[in-house]
C-alpha cells in the first residue's frame, strides 16, 4: 500500500512538472514579458535592467528550473494587473471558491445519492418519474441560465436571498469563512445550489443506473434468498457496490467544481479564484493565469490520489491490484 | 414435527403477463420431497426447473406470479405469505444455492461477515456466537484453516471453495429444504464430484430435503433419490432414480438418457433429441413434446397427456395411457401435425 502511494506521488510530480512547463511557456507565448511590465517609452537600458532583474537573460531551461523552484514555494511572481504578489491574491480568494465548491459537492451528494437510490428502488412510482424528469432539466439546462433564473426568482422577485457577493466573512486562522455568519450563509445558498444542481442530477442518474445494474446481480438474488432484510440488501449490499464508480465521478466532478466554478462565480460576483482568473484573462495577467493553471492541476492530481486510496478502502479486490507485482 | 413430506407442491401454475398475452410457464406442477431426500429436477433450459425453485422460495421476478396451486412446507402453506413472513422463511427454513459461485457472493464483504450477517438475520444469537458458528460451518463444508479463511474475501477463494462457502451460507440457519439450482454447472468436473458428495452428505446428516435442479443427468444419477423430468412447464415423468435412469418411459426422458456420454461405449455419435423446445407463446395444442417425438401419433396432437402411474414411474404420455386404443380410434381422422400458436396463451 505504501509503495503504491509512493508510486502515485512520483507520477503526480511528473504531471506537475509537465503542467509547470505549460504554465511557464505561457509567459513567452504571448510575447516578451518585459514589454508587459514596462511602459512603451521606457529606454533600452532600463528594459535591459528589468530583464536582468527578472533573470530573463538566462538560458530558458535555467529559467524554467527557477520557475519550478519558486512555484513549489507558492511564489508565482507579481500580478501585472494588481502589482501585488500572485500568492496573496490567490490566498485571499481561494477560501471563497473552496467553500462554495465544498458546500455544492456535499449538497450534490446528500441529495443526489438518496434520489438515485429511490429512483432505482421505486422505479415505477410517480415520484421517481418526477425526479427523473427534474434531473433531465438539471442536466440539460446550462449553468448560467439556472443561475439567472434562481437569482430572478429568489433575489429579485421574492427578495429572500442576496443576488451577489459573499456576505460578511470572519477570519479564522488566515482563512476567511462565510460559513459562520448569517449573511455569509444566505449569500452562499444560491451559488451553491446553482453549482450543485448539475452534479446532483449527474449523481442521481449514475447511482440509479449502477443500482439497477447491481440489483440484477446473483449476489443480490442470493442475499434475498437468504432472507436478509430489504434495508440491508439495498444499502449494505447494493449501494456499497455502486461506490467505486460513484467515487470516480465525484472525484472528477469535485475537481471541476473547484476549477470551473467560473460561470457561477461570475454571475453571482462571488469573490473566488474563478472571478480572479476571468479578470486575469481580460487583462493578459500571465502570472495569475499561470498560477491558476498550476493550482487547479494540483487540486486535480490531489483528488485523483485520494480517489485511488478510496478505491482500495471500498473494494478489497483493488487492494490486491494495488500491491506491486 | 409432521411425518409428511418437507415440501409438497400441488398443481402449481405460474404465469407471466406480457404485452402479447399471458404466458403459462409452469402448468400444473406437483411433487413432494421428504426428509433427507434429494429430488432431482431435470430438463432442458427453459423447461421451468429454475422457475419452480423461484416459485417455491417466493422469488419470482415480476411479472411472473403464481396463479394457482399450493406450496406447503411441513404442511403449512407458504405460497401466499406476505413478504415479511416469507422473508423469515427464506434462508431460515428454505435455502437456495445458485449456479455460479463466482457471482453469488458479495465481493465487498469477507465470507465470514456474509455468514454472520445471515445467521444474525435469523437466529437470536450474539455476534460472538454467530462468528463461532460461521467458522464451524466453514469447517463443516471442508474449508481448510476456517478461522483464518473467514476473514478472506470471495475473490481469494477458488470456484469450488466458493461453492462450499455458498453451501455454508445456505445452511447457516439450518433450513428444512435446500433448493440447489445448477450447483455444479459452473465448476470443473473434478470439483463437481466433491460438491455433489458434500451436498449428499449434508442432506443425510442434517435430514434436509434437497431440490436439485440440473440439466446434467450424470449429476442426477449420482445424487438424487427421485427424479422429475420437466418439459415445457410440466413434469412429464417422475420416479425413483434407478428406475428412471435405468428404464425411462417417456420418449423425452429416453432421449435425455440416450444423450449421456458413456466411457465404456463405442465411439458412435451421441444420440440427440432433434429440434428444440417450443417457445411458451407457441406451445402445440396437444403434447408439448409431440413435434420432436419419434413415436407421436395422431392423438398426441390434439390432447395433453396427464400423469399416469406405470410401475414405479408416473409418466405423462399416451404410449402408456389407458383406453388409448379407443381414443386413437376417435382421433384417427384428426389433422396431422398442427401447430397453431393460439393454444399456448391459455388465458387471454
Amino acid at each position: 500500500m505504501i509503495a503504491f502511494v509512493i508510486r502515485r506521488l512520483f507520477q503526480s510530480v511528473i504531471v506537475m512538472i509537465a503542467v509547470g512547463l505549460i504554465a511557464f511557456t505561457m509567459f513567452r507565448f504571448v510575447g516578451d514579458p518585459v514589454n508587459q511590465i514596462v511602459s512603451i517609452d521606457t529606454p533600452r537600458e532600463q528594459r535591459e535592467r528589468v530583464r536582468q532583474d527578472l533573470g530573463l537573460d538566462r538560458p530558458v531551461p535555467v529559467q524554467f528550473a527557477a520557475y519550478l523552484v519558486r512555484a513549489a514555494q507558492f511564489d508565482f511572481g507579481m500580478s501585472y494587473q494588481f502589482r501585488q504578489p500572485v500568492r496573496g491574491l490567490i490566498g485571499e480568494r481561494m477560501p471563497a471558491t473552496l467553500e462554495l465548491a465544498g458546500v455544492a459537492a456535499v449538497l450534490a451528494l446528500l441529495v443526489g445519492i438518496p434520489m438515485g437510490v429511490f429512483t432505482a428502488l421505486r422505479r415505477d412510482s410517480l415520484l421517481a418519474s418526477l425526479f427523473m424528469a427534474v434531473s433531465l432539466v438539471g442536466i440539460s439546462l446550462p449553468t448560467f441560465l439556472i443561475a439567472i433564473l434562481l437569482r430572478y426568482l429568489f433575489s429579485v422577485q421574492l427578495g429572500w436571498l442576496p443576488s451577489y457577493g459573499r456576505g460578511d466573512v470572519v477570519m479564522l486562522a488566515g482563512w476567511s469563512t462565510g460559513l459562520l455568519t448569517a449573511s455569509g450563509l444566505k449569500a452562499l445558498i444560491l451559488p451553491a445550489v446553482t453549482l450543485a444542481l448539475f452534479q446532483m442530477t449527474l449523481i442521481t442518474r449514475l447511482v440509479r443506473a449502477e443500482m439497477l445494474e447491481v440489483l440484477r446481480t446473483d449476489y443480490i438474488r442470493f442475499a434475498r434468498a437468504r432472507g436478509l432484510r430489504n434495508r440491508t440488501i439495498h444499502f449494505g449490499h447494493a449501494l456499497k457496490n455502486t461506490l467505486v464508480p460513484l467515487i470516480t465521478v465525484t472525484g472528477l466532478q469535485l475537481g471541476s467544481l473547484i476549477a470551473f466554478a467560473l460561470i457561477t462565480e461570475y454571475v453571482f460576483q462571488w469573490p473566488g479564484m474563478g472571478l480572479l482568473f476571468l479578470g486575469a484573462v481580460q487583462n493578459v495577467d500571465i502570472p495569475v493565469m499561470a498560477a491558476y493553471l498550476m493550482l487547479t492541476a494540483t487540486i486535480f492530481v490531489g483528488i485523483n490520489l485520494v480517489v485511488d486510496l478510496l478505491y482500495a478502502a471500498v473494494d478489497p479486490r483493488l487492494r490486491i491490484a494495488a500491491r506491486p507485482a | 414435527m409432521t411425518s409428511g413430506p418437507v415440501l409438497s407442491v400441488r398443481d402449481l401454475k405460474v404465469e407471466f403477463a406480457s404485452r402479447r398475452g399471458v404466458l403459462r410457464a409452469l402448468d400444473g406442477v406437483s411433487f413432494d420431497i421428504g426428509r433427507g431426500e434429494v429430488l432431482g429436477l431435470v430438463g432442458e433450459s427453459g423447461a421451468g426447473k429454475s422457475l419452480t425453485g423461484a416459485a417455491v422460495i417466493g422469488l419470482l421476478e415480476p411479472p411472473g406470479r403464481i396463479v394457482s396451486g399450493e406450496v406447503r412446507l411441513l404442511g403449512e402453506r407458504i405460497d401466499a405469505l406476505p413478504e415479511r413472513q416469507m422473508r423469515a422463511v427464506r434462508g431460515r427454513r428454505i435455502a437456495m444455492v445458485f449456479q455460479d459461485p463466482l457471482t453469488s457472493l458479495n465481493p465487498l464483504y469477507t465470507v465470514g461477515q456474509q455468514i454472520e450477517q445471515t445467521i444474525l438475520a435469523h437466529l437470536p444469537v450474539s455476534r460472538r456466537e454467530a462468528r463461532r458458528r460461521a467458522i464451524d460451518l466453514l469447517k463443516e463444508v471442508g474449508i481448510q484453516g476456517a478461522e483464518r479463511r473467514a476473514d478472506a474475501y470471495p475473490h481469494e477463494f477458488s470456484g469450488g471453495m466458493r461453492q462450499r462457502v455458498v453451501l455454508a451460507l445456505a445452511l447457516c440457519a439450518e433450513p428444512d429444504l435446500v433448493i440447489a439450482d445448477e450447483p455444479t454447472t459452473a465448476l470443473d468436473v473434478s470439483v463437481q464430484a466433491q460438491i455433489i458428495a458434500l451436498i449428499r452428505k449434508l442432506c443425510l446428516e442434517r435430514g434436509m430435503a434437497v431440490m436439485l435442479i440440473t440439466h446434467d443427468m450424470g449429476v442426477i444419477a449420482e445424487t438424487a433419490d427421485r427424479v422429475a423430468v420437466m418439459y415445457a412447464g410440466r413434469i412429464v415423468e417422475t420416479g425413483p432414480v434407478a428406475a428412471l435412469v435405468g428404464a425411462p418411459l417417456h420418449p423425452y426422458a429416453r432421449g435425455l438418457m440416450a444423450a449421456i456420454p458413456r466411457l465404456d461405449g463405442d465411439r458412435e455419435r451421441l444420440a440427440q433429441i432433434p429440434g428444440a423446445m417450443p417457445r411458451l407463446q407457441d406451445l402445440p395444442r396437444g403434447c408439448a413434446f409431440c413435434p420432436r417425438c419419434p413415436e407421436n401419433f395422431a392423438h398426441c396432437h390434439v390432447e395433453r397427456p396427464e400423469l399416469v402411474t406405470r410401475g414405479e414411474h408416473r409418466v405423462a404420455c399416451f404410449l402408456y395411457g389407458d383406453g388409448l386404443a379407443d381414443r386413437a380410434g376417435d382421433d384417427g381422422a384428426a389433422p396431422a401435425p398442427e401447430m397453431d400458436g393460439a393454444p399456448g396463451e391459455a388465458v387471454p
